[in-house]
């Protein structure tokens, strides 16, 4: 049976916390370990959402809790990434899906919507009445977003919307979806448009198969001339990079959530060694091989969580950059990859069963260091900033 | 109904001890949570003031890291925090953490004061009884109930093996809380925010220090249970043997 979490704190980091910060952690931690632990495996094992947690995330104010006014809490940078990475202590799928209502629909509406698109979903959105998903990628274009194919065209008071999106997470559950198209007549900038999912010509299915995230939705979209007014388009997106703005939020989010998939991770095989005896009746934590691998584990948590407070701190006081962000999501993500597979190698053959996390945050982890600008680019976004080339 | 909470900080569940050098309690450098019981009443005083409407203050007495469970109660939905802040808190017995509480509250009238049955740390389960006697209310323990009535109370106690009582008793009073009662809520991200520009007040030990006596209790020595391993052979015939086995197990083991 799997461990009850214990926490992971091995250099009193919560010192660095304040009050508000560590009340706002332990609310996200019980809430997680009272709600999703509990049927979290099922979930898995049956591919299953967990939307009947989704009013409560609402009414605790989960959704957009760094965005301000509309129903939203108001947190710093900091809180909202102590939540994520406690949701993703539970799960990545459910962590996604919290990011992607966030970072990646109630953001944009909040930063390039107008008064009404910003009045009339954000209050929805924050109380979790209406869900929401991110298109930019397409089928052919993923870490190169700029080469989308999807259209917006204007006619009248209209635009016309047509092409497809592809790994688009709550896809199918969603009833609105930020889509991103180049503008036939702006020669072709991209921009940003709310499209409600019940529109004509606009269908989602879901993607099958999958081994990652299997307990939030993953969805293929189609706009086959999905007709929206002009009102629908985000007024202050102008070309990619409101695209890519939403994107730093979503990772700047990855990067803390990576340290709770890690943290489970590391909490299990730590408990996991010190009950487990083999060789003269002793616990394998008594062996230095295994040792080796818990004091690498929390030496990586620890940085981790260094890097990822400090990039908070400097987010909330307006001067964090993109690399920042994306040294803070590669880093991370790796170092909890590398955690699940320590961890699983610590529980031997238990660790591959659902009796433990271990397997679920590793198979999770996965899409984790894909998605939201994959590992690479990272490298490479890193790369340009320090040596100022491109090398895309 | 105006109500009052008494909460404590306690060091976490769970966590691992360590004795001090002296012996004489654990090490401070632990992390901490409101006492259980304690949330118990806080939440038993959110629903009735929901229910009858007024305002739910809530105090603790101890060093600044006690403040946590202040603010926790305020995100959740108390009015205002009281805070006796000082190290020396920590280390008062019952009856002066009573005498301390009693003290800070001098001035103003509660209809009800309720805190958890006993705390998680040292269990005596003393406080609220005497801060009932000191503040000359009616008290009644471990209360797993709570009806307000024309008259009063009307309250459901706890007994031993699955047995209850309801008694009757006026109100103001204090009530001592039983684990379980309710459903705890959770801190909403923006009653965290919120529970900012709540009223804190806090309480030096030197305005309450006159009230306060020699602690009648203190702890001389904390140790670790050393475990002992012991083996006596029962010799002689089947008979004996089992005469002597049972009779050890109902004198020495006590378990008969």
């Amino acid at each position: 049976m799997a461990f009850k979490f214990k926490g992971v704190d091995f250099i009193g980091f919560d010192a660095l916390l304040s009050e508000d910060e560590r009340l706002t952690r332990d609310t996200a931690r019980q809430f997680i370990e009272d709600n999703l632990i509990p049927v979290i495996e099922e979930c898995n094992r049956e591919g299953r959402f967990p939307r009947e947690l989704v009013p409560q995330m609402g009414e605790l104010g989960f959704f957009g809790a760094n965005l301000h006014g509309y129903g939203c809490a108001g947190m710093s940078n900091v809180e909202y990434g102590l939540v994520m990475q406690e949701f993703e202590r539970g799960d990545s799928g459910v962590r996604s899906f919290v990011s992607v209502q966030s970072a990646l629909v109630m953001y944009p509406i909040y930063t390039f919507g107008s008064d009404e698109q910003k009045d009339y979903w954000l209050p929805l959105l924050a109380r979790g009445e209406k869900l929401g998903c991110f298109g930019l990628t397409e089928p052919d274009f993923g870490s190169n977003p700029g080469g989308m194919r999807t259209r917006a065209r204007k006619e009248g008071d209209e635009y016309v919307l047509n092409g497809e999106k592809m790994w688009i997470t709550s896809g199918t559950i969603a009833d609105v979806a930020v889509i991103w198209a180049k503008v036939d007549d702006e020669d072709g900038r991209v921009r940003g448009f709310l499209v409600e999912t019940d529109r004509p010509g606009f269908s989602a299915y879901d993607v099958h198969g999958k081994w990652s995230l299997r307990a939030s939705v993953t969805s293929g979209l189609s706009l086959q001339d999905v007709r929206v007014p002009a009102k629908n388009l985000m007024p202050g997106t102008d070309g990619l990079k409101a695209a890519l703005m939403c994107l730093n939020q979503a990772r700047y989010g990855i990067g803390w959530g990576a340290i709770g998939a890690a943290m489970s991770c590391y909490d299990t095989a730590l408990q996991y060694s010190q009950v487990r005896k083999q060789f003269r009746d002793q616990p394998i934590a008594s062996h230095q091989l295994v040792q080796e691998k818990l004091t690498w584990m929390i030496t990586e948590i620890t940085k981790a969580q260094l890097l990822s407070l400090q990039v908070g701190r400097l987010k909330d006081a307006g001067k964090v950059e993109h690399q920042h962000i994306s040294m803070a999501k590669r880093n991370n993500v790796w170092m909890a990859l590398e955690c699940a597979r320590l961890a699983r190698d610590i529980l031997g053959g238990n660790g591959i069963t659902d009796d433990y996390p271990i397997m679920r945050h590793m198979m999770n982890l996965e899409s984790v260091k894909t998605y939201e600008g994959t590992h690479d680019i990272h490298t490479l976004i890193i790369g340009q900033s320090i040596t100022g080339v491109p090398a895309y | 109904m105006k109500i009052l909470v008494c909460i404590k900080q306690v060091p976490q569940k769970d966590v691992p001890l360590k004795l001090n050098e002296a012996g004489t309690w654990i090490r401070e450098d632990v992390s901490y949570e409101v006492n259980e019981p304690d949330a118990y009443a806080l939440e038993e005083a959110l629903r009735q003031k929901e229910k009858h409407g007024g305002e739910v203050v809530v105090v603790t007495a101890g060093p600044a890291r006690a403040q946590q469970v202040l603010r926790e109660a305020l995100a959740k939905g108390a009015d205002r925090a009281i805070h006796l802040e000082d190290d020396k808190f920590a280390h008062l017995d019952s009856v002066n953490t009573a005498r301390a509480i009693a003290a800070a509250i001098a001035g103003e009238s509660f209809d009800l004061i309720v805190t958890g049955l006993q705390s998680d740390d040292f269990g005596a389960a003393q406080t609220g009884v005497l801060l009932a006697e000191i503040l000359g209310l009616p008290h009644a323990t471990i209360i797993i109930g709570i009806e307000k009535t024309d008259s009063g109370l009307r309250l459901k106690r706890e007994l031993e093996a699955g047995h209850y009582q309801w008694i009757e008793m006026p109100s103001p009073a204090v009530l001592t809380i039983q684990s379980g009662i309710n459903k705890l809520r959770y801190a909403s991200l923006i009653g965290i925010k919120q529970a900012k520009n709540k009223p804190l007040r806090k309480v030096a030990w030197a305005e309450v220090e006159p009230k306060l006596g020699k602690n009648l209790q203190q702890i001389e020595r904390l140790y670790v249970p050393v475990k002992q391993k012991k083996t006596e052979m029962v010799e002689g015939p089947p008979a004996e043997v089992a005469r002597k086995v049972v009779e050890y197990l109902k004198n020495s083991a006590r378990v008969l």
